[in-house]
């Protein structure tokens, strides 16, 4: 067998629910319910027909505001997201089932209990998108208020996985129950967990954030990052710096799949797809939320502003706050910077400006060039898959499934059936070591 | 008006606590849908952190897609818990249910239950029900602080909202205070059904003042009825009618050994809620698998036979089961159409 060729390296794809934020259009026709259970059923049945290998939901725990005002532009409202996958969970038999929840906001031995309840109920699906945003905005909705600071975020959702690993842990299936006992700076907890260890051993664990805090606390503790590094060569230098971490911690590459979220239009010729992508870009930044997207920039009320006029011609206010529940642009300056060189130099309106510096589509084209796309990202190291993210509910998937799917079939870099039941054997991920409970 | 006052009957799915794993998935999917068929108003399924099993209210979402018609009422706590979470879990389970949630809810007094969080030791007994009649509080308001009509979808002026009809709760209670809106539209009963066990004194009054169905325990018709009385009492001193308070009497029974067997049952259930005691039964069985069929089949079936209990469900919602209206919500103009 020496002779043999390597195989392709296999592309791993999860859909994502399209939530709320400017991607999800939700001024088209076809646009559905956001909170309807026959959306979601219809998004994770055809995630499923893909055989892809998870279903995606993200977590926003108060309502976005601007200026004090709740935000009214985009998607507003979703159901709270494992209760949603228990359901899901009845009407679909091997997709994976991932849930972002806040480690900030909630508690490991709840949290730990719920999600290997999840586990139990599908079968072995479920999976932790663990998210550590935070602020005091957010925190007026909780117990615990106030908020964290980043490093503190971190520290505290690296213990609140390893403590929900040892609760999972605890209750070994079929074996007897454990008393556990975990005391950590932010834990001190102790008793008998309540829930056999789940079929997966450990749902999944997913990470979604971008410093250097979060990058380690990935490379240490997840089994996938849910990146925002959606190009090839950022994709590549973020694949490289996190795979790079991993062995710091006696794990391999393989242990850790980094899957960028992405969008994607597809088109009969690729002219079909740009003009579809450029209308979508249309919807997508209404005048409104051209507007608003530049309020983001400036932290300036820019309601006085005509959306095709040209941009304002103050500096952002640097002390602004009136963007809630969002995290705030890093650096205005630079960007209102880059934004007026680019409307100057095309004559470009705020819109139009908006539309061009933020209205990138990841994947554009046929079929076919996508297809071709998506497997030269992941053969180059710039991904290990993708988390697709629609912009229709619930139908934004049905023709990426009916179309591409069969063309990374063709290519052997997609599966052509499930092998096995649970997510973590459709991600390949070696099965957690049991470490016992404390005796 | 005797007779004319519909009975209700409800059951436990998980009276005993099963094992920590997921073996009775098929079967817990089975007798739910053996309840349905009955005609039962609602399942409860009983829960703490400290019990073993899976979440009730996960368990109870699992089902919903499987059956169409019986109400699903798991029991969460409210002591160690985010109210804010809370209510979005049970908005949700009614989201997923299309109008059949409940929450019968529940506090974790033990000192076991508050080592598992570490957070603080549990509160003494009143305080525990104060709290809890602060989480039904919050949830109901949250539950409202999207008025019905607040998705416009209005192109035109590019709004998918009416931010006039999402409310900051701004609710301060003794022990949380939670800013809202929630972050779930309003669930299609407008409230889900607030459920309270009764039996302990200490839960009286944040069922008077709170519950939508409140679950007694009683040995004689009398003392049932005197219960039912004073939830009513209690009821209207806050300001409720108390023609909106469903009170059940929560019987356990082994059917095999209980004296009259199934048809004993439906004796007794006739005769109190003919009488006045009860609005229904809330059925705990010693042995679900082994109990529940026979109550769906001979205690539900001999008093349908009777024409005291439904022959088939009226309207889509646990609400329009129980007989009560969807509330409006607190924060819509007082006078607008429906
Ligand atoms: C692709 C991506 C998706 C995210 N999704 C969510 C989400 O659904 N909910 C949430 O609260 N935070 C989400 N976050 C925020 C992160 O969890 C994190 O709080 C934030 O990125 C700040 O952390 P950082 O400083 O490490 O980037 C997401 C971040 C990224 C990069």
């Amino acid at each position: 067998m020496t002779e043999s060729r390597p195989a392709r390296k296999q592309i791993h794809l999860a859909a994502h629910f399209p939530g709320v934020n400017s991607t999800t259009v939700w001024s088209d026709p076809r646009s559905g319910s956001q909170i309807d259970f026959s959306s979601f059923e219809h998004l994770a049945r055809t995630a499923e027909r893909g055989l892809f290998d998870f279903f995606f939901l993200a977590e926003g725990l108060r309502l976005r505001e601007y200026g004090g005002r709740i935000h009214d532009l985009d998607v507003v409202g979703r159901p709270e997201s494992i209760t949603v996958l228990n359901a899901l969970a009845a009407v679909t038999d091997r997709l994976g089932l991932a849930a972002t929840v806040s480690a900030t906001f909630n508690e490991p031995y709840e949290l730990a209990r719920r999600l290997a309840s999840l586990d139990h109920l599908s079968g072995g699906r479920a999976a932790w998108n663990v998210v550590t945003s935070s602020d005091a905005f957010t925190g007026a909705n909780f117990r615990r208020g106030g908020f964290l600071d980043r490093a503190d975020r971190y520290t505290r959702a690296a213990e609140a996985v390893a403590t929900a690993r040892e609760l999972w842990d605890s209750w070994p299936a079929g074996g007897e129950r454990r008393r556990f006992a975990h005391a950590g700076p932010h834990f001190r907890i102790e008793g008998e967990v309540t829930v056999e260890r789940p079929p997966q051993g450990h749902p999944v664990v997913i990470q979604a954030g971008d410093s250097d805090e979060g990058r380690e606390f990935a490379a240490s503790a997840a089994d996938v990052v849910f990146s925002r590094h959606s190009t090839p060569e950022a994709g590549r230098a973020f694949h490289a710096d996190v795979k790079r971490r991993l062995a710091r911690y006696g794990r391999r590459p393989e242990d850790l799949k980094i899957m960028p979220g992405v969008t994607y239009v597809l088109g009969d010729t690729e002219a079909e797809a740009r003009e579809r992508a450029a209308l979508i870009s249309r919807q997508q930044i209404s005048p409104q939320n051209a507007l608003l997207a530049a309020e983001q920039v400036w932290g300036r009320d820019l309601s006085g502003y005509d959306p095709d006029g040209p941009l304002p011609d103050v500096d952002p206010d640097p002390e602004s706050t009136l963007v809630q529940g969002r995290v705030r642009i890093a650096d205005p300056f630079a960007v209102a910077a880059r934004w007026r060189a680019l409307s100057e130099a095309k004559g470009l309106s705020i819109r139009e400006t908006v539309i061009e510096a933020t209205a990138r589509h990841s994947f554009v084209g046929t079929p076919e060039s996508v297809a071709a796309a998506l497997e030269e990202h992941v053969a180059t190291d710039a991904a290990d898959g993708f988390i697709l993210i629609p912009h229709l509910t619930p139908g934004g998937l049905d023709d990426f499934v009916d179309r591409v799917v069969p063309l990374l079939q063709e290519r052997g870099v997609f599966r052509t059936e499930y092998a096995g039941t649970t997510l973590r054997s459709h991600l390949g991920l070696p099965a957690p070591v049991w470490k016992g409970g404390t005796p | 008006m005797t007779g004319v006052r519909p009975l209700h009957l409800a059951a436990e799915l998980a009276p005993a606590p099963p094992d920590g794993g997921s073996r009775t998935v098929a079967g817990t999917v089975a007798l739910a849908r053996l309840a349905e068929d009955a005609g039962l108003d609602f399942l409860t399924h009983d829960d703490s952190f400290a019990r073993p099993g899976l979440d009730a209210l996960a368990v109870l979402a699992r089902i919903a897609p499987e059956t169409r018609s019986v109400g699903l009422v798991p029991t969460v706590t409210t002591t160690h818990t985010e109210p804010f979470h809370v209510q979005a879990a049970v908005a949700t389970l009614d989201w997923v249910s299309r109008g059949r949630a409940g929450w019968r809810i529940a506090v974790s007094p033990g000192a076991a239950e508050a080592r598992l969080f570490g957070r603080r030791p549990a509160p003494p007994t009143a305080a525990l029900w104060q709290e809890a009649g602060e989480t039904a509080e919050v949830s109901r308001r949250l539950w409202d602080s999207w008025e019905d009509d607040a998705e416009i979808r209005d192109v035109a002026t590019g709004r998918f909202v009416d931010r006039r009809k999402l409310h900051h709760v701004d609710f301060e209670g003794a022990a949380f205070s939670v800013k809202g809106p929630s972050i779930v539209p309003r669930p299609p009963q407008g409230n889900p059904v607030v459920v309270v066990d009764a039996t302990r004194p200490a839960a009286r009054e944040t069922a008077a003042r709170h519950a939508d169905v409140a679950l007694i325990r009683a040995s004689s018709p009398e003392e049932a009825a005197g219960l039912r009385a004073e939830l009513h009492r209690a009821a209207r001193a806050h300001g409720r009618d108390p023609g909106l308070l469903r009170v059940l009497l929560t019987l356990s029974a082994d059917l095999d050994a209980h004296p009259g067997g199934p048809a004993a049952l439906a004796g007794l259930a006739a005769d109190w809620h003919g009488g006045g005691a009860v609005d229904g039964l809330h059925f705990v069985p010693a042995v679900p698998g082994r109990d529940l069929p026979r109550f769906a089949a001979e205690v539900a079936g001999a008093l349908r036979a009777r024409g005291l209990f439904r022959t088939a469900y009226e309207g889509t919602t646990l609400r329009d089961r129980l007989g009560l209206p969807r509330p409006a919500s607190q924060y819509a103009p007082k006078g607008a159409d429906a």
